[in-house]
């Protein structure tokens, strides 16, 4: 049997807006502190795996290397729109359980434009977008907030108290974008975007990076690295399998639920066994669904689990407490990676005033429409 | 006879135009286990049968599945705007514009009976000065108990 895969060394840029820098070097700023995090320089890296969006062609992982050392390792660019940064995260992972390297190390990195992701759509020679119903993610997402509205009487108070949590989590998280508290009458009065998405109910547009460390369980003993080290407990990585209204409606569930069964299936375990989980919460529509999708509660009942605070910190099982892609933020390709930095902050306990108590293990899920779905299972280090 | 240059295109691949009949939406469905599709494809995506795809004609009654209200959208786009989902009696779904209700959450109900409605698709035209045909979605009369 293979040995276990482990997180040595994991961190992230605070997320925001950095005109004066490029991909590769915000990539390579990442790299740098997941490297210092695990006391290890680039040379002792076999592998880079890059995950990056908008530059997908541009050979962003050699560029990266080119800022901090091009020591002729094996490097793949890969793109899997916001499951990029997982994608990444899982090929590493794949190569050390394969036995092909020890060390690997992952990134993830975006730089974004700003405004409306989504829409329009090829075809015929006229622009779709308000012609045949809307294609901007905040109208896709809310679709399918209103999927669930229908199914279960969940309303826009309740879509609504998703985005307070989260912006009240990251006020304790230094690395978030943003860090306000955004009461729910403030939620539910910002400008409308696509009901019932508000303004405050759609993530943060911003730059950002984050990278990984992985290595086997020998090697960690070899280094000495045991105490710090994170287990990688499960990965799994889903498309969309068919869905009756999949041709005009992105089906984020059922990717989602196929993911997470793979998962616990691997994991030997359970959404019960969960300490902590940073779900997808690209709007706060979303973050519902996922909370029936992960099993962390039965269906139709996550608007219940958002009104008493389960996903709360301090609350049954906290969700998204680094502010989640509402407020952290969400740099496409960096945030896979940043959740895996999220959680294993946690189970290292330095996650300082937003630490969930006892963690011990936690779950991280990214959505990428197309459909992508990636999540992993990390554990507190038991060597 | 009309000239073909100036007769209206189809703004969506499922929409068909015959010459002097009413235009009307079309879906492929696989011959094996019923899939519907809006456009052609290789093989069913759901059994992967090939090649057996037959034309069926789609209702032009449905009931609202999903929507949402579009208040911000691309430069140029009206809004405000409902995107709606619709599920057709006998199958299929569509995605298209909800009009001729106010759109505002107190106005609009989901599973509310809505008529798809083919006309001309906002004016807007191609480079070439081509009009085209779209569907819409209007509220209905809800069937009687």
């Amino acid at each position: 049997m293979s040995d276990d895969v482990y997180i040595i060394g994991v961190d992230m840029l605070k997320f925001g807006r950095f005109p004066d820098r490029t991909v590769p070097q915000l990539g390579a700023q990442a790299a740098l502190l997941a490297l210092d995090d695990a006391g290890l320089e680039i040379k002792a890296m076999e592998a880079l795996y890059c995950g990056n969006l908008y530059q997908a062609n541009a050979m962003v992982g050699q560029r990266l290397l080119q800022e901090i050392g091009q020591t002729g390792i094996p490097v793949v660019n890969c793109a899997n729109a916001c499951a990029t940064g997982a994608t990444a995260f899982r090929e590493a992972w794949m190569a050390v359980k394969a036995g092909a390297c020890d060390l690997a190390l992952a990134v993830g990195v975006e730089q974004m434009g700003k405004g409306l992701l989504g829409g329009g759509g090829a075809g015929t020679g006229i622009p779709k977008e308000g012609l045949f119903g809307g294609g901007t993610m905040p109208t896709v997402f809310a679709e399918a907030g209103m999927e669930h509205s229908h199914r279960y009487g969940t309303t826009f108070e309740q879509f609504a108290k998703v985005s307070v949590k989260n912006h009240h989590h990251s006020t304790m998280n230094p690395k978030a974008a943003y860090q306000m508290e955004t009461p729910l009458e403030m939620v539910m009065n910002a400008e409308m975007i696509s009901y019932p998405n508000t303004k405050l109910m759609c993530s943060v547009n911003v730059d950002g990076a984050a990278a990984a460390v992985l290595t086997s369980g020998k090697k960690v003993r070899e280094l000495g690295l045991g105490k710090r080290a994170v287990k990688v407990r499960a990965s799994a990585l889903t498309s969309d399998p068919w869905q009756e209204r999949d041709l005009v409606m992105p089906d984020v569930n059922s990717c989602t639920r196929l993911a997470a069964e793979k998962a616990f299936s691997l994991a030997g375990l359970g959404p019960e066994d969960l300490d902590l989980v940073e779900l997808h919460d690209c709007f706060a529509t979303a973050e519902l669904l996922h909370y029936e999708n992960l099993g962390l509660c039965g269906d139709g009942e996550a608007g219940r689990l958002i009104d008493d605070g389960e996903t709360a910190l301090g609350g049954r099982i906290p969700v998204n407490v680094s502010g989640g892609l509402l407020s952290k933020g969400h740099p496409l390709g960096a945030t896979g990676i940043a959740n895996i930095y999220e959680v294993s902050t946690h189970l290292r306990g330095e996650a300082g005033r937003r630490q969930v108590k006892d963690a011990r293990i936690g779950l991280t899920h990214v959505i990428g429409l197309g459909s992508a779905c990636a999540i992993h299972v990390l554990e507190k280090s038991d060597l | 006879m009309m000239s073909t240059a100036h007769a209206p295109l189809p703004a969506a691949p499922c929409l068909r135009i015959p010459e002097g009949e009413a235009p009307y939406l079309e879906a492929q469905r696989c011959g094996a286990c019923d899939a519907l599709y809006l456009t052609p494809r290789m093989a069913c995506s759901r059994c992967g049968k090939r090649d057996d795809f037959h034309p069926q004609r789609l209702a032009d009654r449905g009931t609202l599945y999903s929507f949402a209200i579009v208040h911000r959208s691309f430069p140029g786009v009206e809004t405000p705007f409902i995107s709606a989902i619709v599920d057709l009696e006998g199958g299929g779904t569509l995605k298209g514009n909800l009009r001729g209700i106010e759109a505002t959450p107190e106005a609009v109900r989901l599973g509310m009976a809505v008529k798809v409605v083919i006309d001309d698709a906002l004016g807007r035209r191609d480079k070439d000065g081509h009009a085209y045909l779209a569907y819409f979605f209007e509220p209905a009369e809800e069937p009687s108990a």
